[in-house]
């Protein structure tokens, strides 16, 4: 008997529990004004600043939505934070979506379809969205977000260092037609061995965040994966020699820290540095002289690279319909070229140096021109698949041993392909 | 309210046999109730945040998670055989064993080295003892990110090698080296708490057994392994459980240092576990993993018990 009363109490007690917990979740239909939270991976004063302004404007004229609230979330974890909060019932009704995690969202189902509403919106002109920066985030012909952000990748010069290194700037060489990797490299390599400070860093990289070497082995026109993201890239001769051109310039000429070193550009360790336009908000205006500068030519000749990232609004959301209506607002033409200043907008009619000046102050025209406009033109995409995060892994795994000075560098390449081929397959 | 109940004055009729004689609120009861609020909270804890958890777990364990999707599907026994399957699981416990014994062996032998040379009556032992100690109460995460910092090429670990003449590796990038720093790392954070438990045993020592030990002409090794470690065998015992299933859950030190890197080679169960749940979302899986570390944590655990009365003192 005493025994049965145990079980009775403790099966009353879980279900009790169980009750308690069932009624956190749910996605019951909406009802009362709608609270917004879109999740951003930014947590910059002035890009929170601006995002509140436009959702208080918005809000002046819609009374349904009682809040907006934008919720930075760590950029190093940004996106296993935000389904690890959509696993927990807790998904936000808006998210910022990097692009290496695109095709695991837009093909999932997650997301809600935005085309109607954006191009119902009024004064949208949805037209002038730039086809090449929609593609990412398509599926089956339906938009799943919204281009937010399309940032490419250019090389910022400390042009300080290089001077007093004895060396030429970027724009010397570029004006002599002379600027490519190779140049660049040299110009790194002895700037280390007279200065001491760092050459080059390509930041973010720090011999984990591999993606980020896209902006080096485009130029030998290399790729990670094919168009169709089923055969892997690495094993390709192109790859090989770019990953031989990066070992040398690491272990040989030392013109990239080596792994376990790091260096902060922004700080003035390093002379020159590869990575977003969006960075340039780091610089300091009482720091060294610079310069920005378009990706080097490689052997293949002229490239560019973007980073992209989107805004989806969650299918899971109560108030899904609010959010896109939101999105509406935020991406008009109007928001966007506020937005400009700190998010390349995907707007072909504000795709100009003229434009982009206005809310550009750091940067010159002619900047804006040859790494933002050329860039955002004819970049290609940073790597991205489905079941990326797990590819990731396996492709970091697989470079390690290639961060050793006696590395082979083939062998390392093939063994890489031999992880990740079966992943690509599926 | 019975009818023999009713009187119209005088005593109360005593009680007839076979009827409710008793009072059903007795002070039994009462007491009973008492104990019953006092364990609720724990109770309560238990149920929501140990067994709820648990079952859920090996609920999970049973399905295919899509959290994007939003798909919950049954698979049966799919996960397990995965696991049964699985390429990298053969180096995941092997790098999960590795840095388990690494850190048991240190932990120990380092934490007894500190108590018996602290265990002397000299001036400054407490200070030394409140050094040693101080890792334990620093966050973990603080703790790990200066040591990220000290192992780097250019860092200060290989600053002070440099500045005896010894060119030292890098650290967090060598395979052997990456697991070893982890190691290190861990063991610096948390042998004071063993040193502590050690110290207390070592005080519990009856001195005549040194002073008859001494009188017998046992020298000062023989003294430690025939009386000092037999009679602190107990909590010898109690560190070894305490360290060995603390090394099964080691999670920040990899996450902050090495990503289960250089490779896989620092790729411990739980990191692994991580990986697969929250990374790669495949949270189903992430839950069989986390089934398989709670076994192999269950059965170092038993083991470690059964074999008590072979080797811990009062025990056999």
């Amino acid at each position: 008997m005493k025994t049965g009363k145990g079980l009775r109490f403790a099966a009353a007690a879980l279900a009790g529990v169980l009750a308690l917990s069932a009624c956190g979740g749910g996605d019951e239909g909406s009802d009362g004004p709608a609270d917004l939270r879109m999740t951003v991976w930014s947590a910059n004063e002035a890009h929170l600043k601006l995002l509140n302004e436009i959702a208080d404007e918005y809000r002046k004229n819609h009374p349904d939505v009682s809040a907006i609230t934008f919720d930075p979330l760590p950029f190093e974890n940004y996106t296993t934070t935000l389904t690890t909060q959509i696993a927990g019932g807790n998904a936000p009704d808006m998210a910022w979506i990097f692009e290496n995690s695109a095709p695991d969202f837009v093909s999932s189902g997650a997301l809600l379809p935005l085309d109607d509403t954006l191009k119902k919106a009024e004064g949208y002109q949805y037209d002038d969205i730039s086809p090449a920066t929609l593609k990412l985030w398509q599926d089956g012909g339906k938009l799943y977000a919204y281009p937010f952000s399309t940032s490419p990748f250019g090389v910022f010069v400390n042009t300080d260092l290089l001077k007093q290194a004895g060396q030429k700037t970027p724009a010397e060489l570029i004006a002599a037609g002379q600027w490519t990797w190779d140049a660049a490299l040299a110009a790194a390599g002895a700037t280390q061995r007279t200065t001491g400070k760092a050459g080059l860093v390509i930041r973010d990289f720090d011999y984990k965040g591999w993606d980020n070497l896209s902006t080096f082995w485009t130029g030998w026109g290399a790729q990670a994966w094919s168009e169709d993201g089923k055969s892997c890239g690495f094993a390709a001769p192109e790859m090989v020699d770019a990953m031989t051109a990066l070992h040398k310039a690491i272990f040989t000429d030392k013109a990239l820290p080596g792994p376990g070193t790091t260096a902060d550009f922004f700080a003035g360790d390093a002379a020159m540095t590869v990575t977003q336009i969006s960075r340039a908000s780091l610089l300091k205006d009482d720091g060294f002289a610079w310069d920005l500068a378009p990706l080097p030519a490689g052997p293949k000749g002229d490239y560019a690279v973007v980073g992209q990232a989107g805004i989806g609004v969650l299918k899971k959301s109560k108030h899904a319909d609010a959010a896109a209506d939101f999105l509406a607002f935020l991406t008009n033409p109007t928001n966007s070229e506020k937005l400009a200043q700190f998010f390349p907008p995907p707007r072909q009619s504000q795709l100009t140096a003229e434009t982009l000046a206005k809310t550009n102050p750091k940067l010159k025209p002619e900047q804006l021109q040859k790494v933002v406009i050329d860039g955002i033109t004819s970049g290609v995409v940073k790597p991205n698949h489905a079941g990326q995060a797990e590819l990731s892994q396996q492709v970091r795994a697989g470079l390690d041993p290639l961060w050793k000075p006696d590395a082979d560098v083939k062998a390392v390449l093939d063994g890489v392909c031999a992880k990740i081929q079966p992943l690509l397959a599926k | 309210m019975s009818q023999t109940d009713i009187r119209v004055g005088g005593a109360p009729a005593p009680p007839t046999p076979g009827q409710a004689s008793r009072p059903w609120w007795t002070s039994r009861r009462r007491d009973q109730l008492a104990g019953y609020l006092f364990i609720a909270p724990q109770l309560l804890g238990s149920l929501l945040f140990v067994f709820l958890p648990l079952g859920l777990v090996v609920w999970y364990s049973l399905h295919e998670w899509n959290v994007l999707a939003g798909t919950f599907d049954f698979v049966g026994a799919d996960n397990y055989t995965a696991l049964a399957d699985d390429p990298n699981l053969g180096s995941v416990l092997r790098a999960t064993g590795l840095f388990s014994v690494g850190l048991v062996v240190f932990n120990l032998a380092l934490a007894l080295l500190l108590a018996v040379l602290l265990n002397q009556k000299l001036r400054g032992t407490i200070v030394f003892r409140t050094i040693f100690f101080s890792p334990v109460v620093v966050s973990l995460v603080a703790w790990t990110i200066v040591w990220g910092f000290l192992l780097q090429d250019n860092g200060g670990v290989n600053g002070l090698l440099d500045t005896i003449g010894v060119d030292g590796p890098n650290w967090l990038r060598g395979e052997g080296s990456a697991m070893l720093s982890v190691i290190v790392v861990q063991v610096f954070k948390n042998v004071g708490l063993n040193m502590v438990l050690f110290l207390a045993a070592l005080q519990g020592v009856p001195a005549e057994l040194y002073e008859a030990a001494e009188v017998d002409g046992a020298s000062r090794m023989r003294q430690f392994w025939r009386i000092t470690v037999p009679l602190i065998s107990p909590t010898i015992l109690l560190t070894s459980i305490i360290t060995v299933v603390g090394s099964l859950q080691v999670f920040a030190q990899i996450a902050v240092l090495t990503q289960g890197g250089p490779g896989t080679s620092t790729t411990v169960l739980v990191y692994y576990l991580y990986q697969q749940a929250f990374q790669f979302h495949h949270f189903g899986y992430g839950a069989t993993l986390s089934i398989l570390l709670f076994g192999i944590v269950l059965a170092l655990t038993v083991l470690q018990w059964q074999m008590r009365k072979r080797w811990v003192f009062h025990e056999s």
